[in-house]
């Protein structure tokens, strides 16, 4: 343990408010409605070129912000740098 | 081209649908739920301004490159694409990273170890109150015009979507801004500015990809910029895509000045000097619970910076090609439309979105632009706002208050800084490139500041005289220059120097440099110095060597620590510089 960190242990960037877990909601949200636009809406291929962008984005979206989820569940922070 | 002209009244240059505002809603839903949250925890002062020194290094590492991912970055980098190409990539291998790892390596102990709680205090440490003041107004000045800069980007993104007039909606954004920062002080502000990162991110990764795959690929990005490179005006497409010696950026006719001036004007100059001594990034090393976390913060924060480039200044060097506005403006043509009333390099990114993104996607790129720009101001004024609190108002006004007292001035300085960013975004719309002004303003304030302080910290001779003298006749000199050249200062510039573009802001920060070292040693020479003892964690040469390290950083693995993370992001920024 850093003979420098701070005594009290606050729950700071745990929780709900781990910013992990904030990350991982927004994305994961952007991802569903990307997702959602790509399956059911126009996927306007003239603008695109030919994929539909919001169907793949919307997927690695979804993907990056359930694995920030999962990050912050497994190893919750309450004091940084302190890792077996 | 059969591509409509834009800007016909009641119209807006982009086209949102209700899923793209529910987007940029969810976004704001959550900036506010943080402020809510971190206001809440908001104790005493310290924890307002540095957040208690408890957030770990990847956190900080990741809003130490965020906050500097502003309008700058987004806009600035595109337009650079649009308009020279490669050679826009120096302002992140050779501009940045190079002094970030620097700024990890060898600057952050003296901050970290020093307890300053902004770069103003350090001066006053090493050389006193007369230093310390010219520092600190000079600073506050500059964060107050680049806080313009920010604010008119982000009200010209407003006014592209909505299609109000630009001061009307540059006021909306100044309260958006002002209402969130403060709401929850630093810590609402670094973690909005990790989670506009991701946004930006996810929204510039697409439409690189889309932009890339519409001119066809790489190849058909090439051909396309050596067509357009026939015309008059236009930087030869050698010029155009290969980074060195990027003679149309500078503006300098010869190669070999022109790499000098990349060189030792961006890249030692004015990056150094931007990198290690602007508080708004400092700030967020300084948040962190350890020196080693805080020496980790650059090194950290440079590893997405090596990669940025691919995601701002290509889709910059896409649109124009692929974008018939931006391309015909390119050709020499004035084309209707943008910000200003006819497109400028500046409407790059904007008319790309518009041109690729299909709605949803479009959301999430606009929530991108108007986080990165809220949270670049938002920096610029809790940066000030520590400058004015602390090192004017507590040292010179009114001394001995309650934490509670200062905390309320911080705030009202908040209030007072958007008031007069409004002011400073009108200066800063006057201006044809926000590039040029950007870099004519770090000569200013940052290259002074840089040679003040790497002689102080290397050389125990430096007088305290020596300190104030340096930084005035510095920024002083850099002025001078860019009043002398072509265009630096805008209309303002009388053209007896033959410089424009951005090269005459590298050689004003050259000068400021120059001037302020030669006669920081002429009169330290004949000033009398402090004494030894007073030096201790402030000169390099007087601080112990165990003073700057973290015993528990070698209980680490290798690949979390210090210099091992700093030698690997060196080796890949060579690695592309010999690429590209």
């Amino acid at each position: 343990m850093p003979a420098n960190t701070v005594e009290s242990r606050r729950t700071h960037s745990a929780g709900l408010f781990d910013i992990r877990n904030i990350i991982g909601a927004l994305l994961t949200i952007y991802g569903v409605i990307c997702l959602l636009m790509g399956l059911f809406g126009d996927p306007e291929t003239d603008k695109t070129g030919g994929p539909n962008a919001n169907l793949w984005s919307g997927l690695v979206m979804l993907v990056v912000g359930v694995a920030f989820i999962a990050w912050a569940r497994l190893k919750p922070v309450k004091v940084p740098e302190v890792k077996e | 081209m059969t591509s409509p002209v834009v800007a016909l009244a009641g119209d807006t240059i982009i086209s949102a649908h209700p899923v793209d505002y529910l987007i940029v809603a969810i976004y704001f839903v959550f900036v506010i739920g943080i402020g809510v949250v971190a206001r809440r925890q908001v104790s005493d002062s310290v924890d307002f301004f540095l957040s208690g020194r408890s957030l770990p290094a990847w956190v900080t590492g990741l809003a130490f490159i965020s906050a500097n991912l502003g309008a700058v970055e987004i806009m600035g980098m595109s337009a650079n694409g649009a308009q020279f190409g490669l050679p826009a990539v120096h302002y992140f291998w050779i501009g940045a990273v190079p002094a970030m790892l620097f700024l990890g390596v060898v600057m952050m102990p003296f901050y970290y170890g020093s307890k300053v709680r902004s770069v103003p205090e350090f001066m006053l440490r090493r050389f006193g109150p007369g230093a310390h003041l010219v520092n600190a107004i000079s600073f506050a000045v500059a964060q107050l015009l680049i806080a313009g800069i920010n604010l008119y980007l982000l009200g010209s993104i407003i006014q592209a979507l909505v299609g109000i007039p630009l001061w009307l909606s540059t006021i909306i954004a100044a309260a958006i801004v002002l209402s969130y920062i403060t709401l929850g002080g630093l810590s609402a502000a670094i973690y909005n500015e990790v989670l506009q990162f991701f946004v930006i991110v996810a929204a510039l990764t697409p439409l690189t990809w889309l932009g890339l795959k519409r001119v066809g690929g790489w190849d058909g990005l090439k051909q396309g910029i050596t067509e357009g490179a026939q015309n008059k005006g236009v930087a030869s497409a050698a010029e155009q895509l290969h980074s060195w010696p990027g003679t149309a950026l500078t503006g300098f006719s010869s190669d070999i000045l022109s790499v000098i001036g990349i060189v030792f004007g961006l890249g030692f100059v004015l990056s150094f000097g931007y990198w290690t001594t602007n508080f708004v990034e400092v700030q967020r090393a300084m948040a962190t619970d350890s020196i080693s976390s805080a020496r980790k913060t650059p090194i950290i924060g440079a590893y997405p910076k090596i990669f940025i480039p691919f995601i701002t200044i290509l889709p910059g060097m896409i649109a124009a090609v692929l974008v018939p506005q931006i391309a015909d403006f390119k050709a020499g043509q004035s084309v209707a439309g943008g910000a200003e009333g006819s497109i400028t390099y500046n409407d790059a990114l904007i008319y790309l979105m518009r041109e690729v993104l299909p709605n949803g996607l479009l959301g999430v790129a606009i929530t991108g632009l108007l986080a990165a720009f809220m949270a670049g101001m938002a920096a610029n004024i809790s940066a000030f706002n520590t400058v004015l609190s602390f090192d004017l108002w507590e040292r010179y006004v009114v001394k001995d208050q309650s934490d509670d007292y200062y905390l309320r001035v911080g705030r009202l300085a908040t209030v007072a800084a958007t008031v007069i960013a409004i002011g400073t975004s009108l200066l800063a719309s006057n201006f044809s490139n926000i590039m040029n002004y950007l870099q004519t303003l770090f000569g200013f304030f940052n290259a002074p500041l840089f040679a003040t302080f790497i002689l102080g910290m290397f050389w125990k001779r430096m007088t305290a005289t020596a300190g104030w003298v340096g930084l005035v006749a510095g920024t002083l000199s850099a002025v001078a220059v860019a009043f002398l050249s072509e265009d630096a200062f805008g209309s303002v510039s009388l053209g007896v120097l033959p410089l424009s573009g951005q090269g005459a802001s590298f050689v004003a920060a050259g000068t400021a440099f120059v001037v302020d070292v030669v006669l920081s040693i002429v009169v330290s020479m004949v000033t009398a110095p402090k004494p030894v003892e007073e030096l201790r964690g402030l000169v390099y040469s007087e601080t112990p060597k165990e003073d700057l390290v973290d015993e528990h950083e070698k209980t680490l693995p290798w690949f979390r620590r210090t210099i091992p993370l700093a030698v690997i992001a060196g080796v890949i920024t060579i690695a592309l510089n010999f690429a590209f």
